[in-house]
């Protein structure tokens, strides 16, 4: 059995920062793996220990400044990787959903899983929709927001549960092959061991060019043109306290009080 | 120029977001002097109807098919009712479900899709206005087509309101059975613990700022001293530290208790769907842009390390 887990490096963005054209400063920006692809990883990690006839690979659309982070997902214990970066990619600016569900359809075709896990979303665009997208695409069928994951191999069964708003979940058998887009929360993500970050350096990472999996510059040419970054406007009116931790509290202590709070 | 909306409902309920859609939905429609059109997809379709019949409402689409939401028979049906209207602008509800559908509706339309619209509108081609980074910044994008699909973030237009004079029509949408490749088993509530912070009067409630496991010590004696309930965003019930049931969130608890204290909470647009409700929104924040103090009354820009020990002590 082989699970391909897809990864994205995001960006974190500092509390003060300041935005240059379309871009925030790089000087206000961390990368990091996504928080809700450490969760699909640790889903696929687990498949794998829980059977000795499965391959997890991780597969990341990238540029090779990627490469530290999809290495976090090999010292994890992710087998083998695979990044996919040319310059049609990076000329191409907005990479939605569409797009980059194309780039890992050309990636999954070439590797043929029985189930693909990714993070729900990601932590800086956020669209939520590649997963799905990418089910899509392949003919598979898919799983949204999955919090539980109950693999019946024999079966060919996933059975899942969904995590829907207000504290309900549905519970959904999804036949395999298919995408689980994985919530944070599902498990509790490893810490690399030294022992894994050793290894992650030997463990084969394949770089494809679009060219290599059969696209052109003219499949990541996204419709979506992003035309303007801003700070939102604070719609807030608070009365912020200032002064010494000891001012602000016996200031809020007050407040507090005054509403009935530790009578 | 036709805008067709999508209704969401669960267990016999229509959920908010589906008139949320029909407010979304007439702006655009009106800015260009078109038609808006509302479907609604198995259940007591009859009922959602003349509930979704709203003012501003010209047609509603009833699809009799199931009960409860199932993505493989919405994709099918959503799809077939798209290319019999084509809709300039197909809105459907940035919710855990329609992220279920959604994408693959608008790659089976071959429609570009911008998910998560915090804002809407339509020129001669569709700009969508989406937030970035955990709610930092907004960015607004231009869709180059003339056809799109867009989710719109819950909550984030008003309800239509109203009575309208909407043509309600049957769609006869035909289902492959063979494509319906999963199947809903049940429904399960989380959480029936001990803790019902929907009936607190007082939260203390805790998020990602608390940094480490132990220091949640702090806000249990901080709750301790006010006689208030501990909650939490879900960093900390995702980490196991707190039991699922004190989450207060979109995929947590709503509550509306008189005093809400946000400690280390940055006020994720998740985290404030459950919360915006209280009486008092008071704020302890590091960051002084963090979200949270967009909501908050009052907000002390502070190290939570600094600040609840000295609130403590005030409450000793």
């Amino acid at each position: 059995m082989k699970v391909l887990v897809t990864v994205k490096e995001v960006a974190a963005v500092d509390d003060e920062f300041e935005i240059d054209g379309l871009t925030i400063d790089d000087r206000y920006v961390t990368a990091d793996l996504n928080e809700w692809d450490e969760y699909a990883v640790e889903a696929a990690v687990q498949i794998r220990e829980a059977g000795d006839d499965v391959e997890v690979v991780g597969v990341t659309i990238g540029d090779a400044d990627t490469e530290e982070t999809i290495r976090q997902a090999l010292a994890k214990g992710v087998d083998r990787a695979v990044r996919v970066w040319d310059d049609a990619l990076a000329d191409a600016g907005l990479l939605d959903p569409e797009t980059k569900a194309r780039v890992l359809a050309a990636v999954a075709a070439e590797e043929d899983p029985d189930l693909v896990l990714t993070g729900v979303q990601s932590a800086d665009d956020g669209f939520g929709a590649t997963g799905v997208t990418l089910a899509e695409k392949l003919g598979f069928e898919w799983a949204a927001v999955v919090n539980d994951l109950d693999l019946d191999r024999d079966a060919g069964v996933a059975h899942v549960h969904r995590e829907l708003e207000g504290g309900v979940e549905e519970l959904t058998d999804v036949e395999l092959p298919a995408v689980l887009t994985i919530q944070t929360g599902i498990n509790e993500p490893r810490y690399a061991s030294l022992r894994g970050i050793r290894q992650a350096q030997s463990k084969e990472l394949t770089e494809y060019t679009l060219a290599d999996l059969g696209l052109d510059a003219g499949d990541v040419d996204s419709p979506l043109e992003q035309t303007s970054l801003y700070e939102p406007e604070s719609e807030g009116d608070a009365t912020v306290f200032e002064g010494s931790a000891e001012e602000t509290a016996a200031e809020l202590a007050g407040v507090l009080r005054d509403r009935g709070v530790g009578q | 120029m036709t805008v067709l909306t999508v209704a969401e409902h669960r267990r016999g309920e229509l959920r908010d977001v589906s008139r949320e859609l029909l407010t979304a939905g007439r702006q655009v429609a009106d800015a260009t002097g078109g038609e808006l059109h509302a479907a609604v997809v198995g259940g007591d379709v009859k009922a959602f109807a003349d509930d979704l019949n709203r003012d501003g409402v010209d047609r509603i689409h009833t699809v009799d098919d199931g009960a409860e939401f199932n993505h493989d028979v919405y994709t099918q049906v959503v799809t077939q009712l798209a290319e019999a209207v084509d809709p300039d602008l197909l809105l459907l509800p940035n919710s855990v479900n329609g992220l279920d559908y959604a994408p693959a509706v608008a790659s089976r339309l071959d429609r570009p899709l911008v998910t998560d619209a915090v804002g809407l509108s339509m020129g001669e081609e569709p700009t969508v206005t989406r937030e970035l980074y955990g709610s930092k910044v907004e960015t607004t994008i231009d869709v180059h087509a003339e056809r799109a699909v867009v989710t719109v973030r819950p909550a984030e237009w008003p309800a239509a309101e109203g009575t309208g004079d909407a043509t309600v029509e049957p769609f006869d949408a035909e289902i492959d059975e063979s494509a319906v490749r999963s199947t809903v088993t049940g429904f399960e509530e989380v959480g029936g613990g001990e803790v019902d912070i929907t009936d607190a009067d007082v939260l203390v409630s805790v998020g990602r700022g608390i940094e480490e496991e132990e220091n949640l010590d702090l806000i249990f004696d901080l709750a301790d001293a006010l006689d208030a309930t501990v909650s939490a965003s879900r960093p900390i019930i995702d980490n196991g530290w707190l039991e699922k049931d004190r989450q207060v969130g979109q995929s947590g608890k709503v509550v509306t208790p008189d005093v809400y204290i946000a400690i280390g909470i940055s006020g994720a647009v998740q985290h404030v769907a459950g919360m915006k409700g209280a009486d008092t929104i008071v704020a302890i924040n590091t960051d002084p842009n963090a979200p949270i103090f967009d909501i908050a009354d009052y907000g002390i820009h502070d190290d939570l390390f600094e600040v609840v020990p000295a609130l403590i002590e005030e409450f000793r």
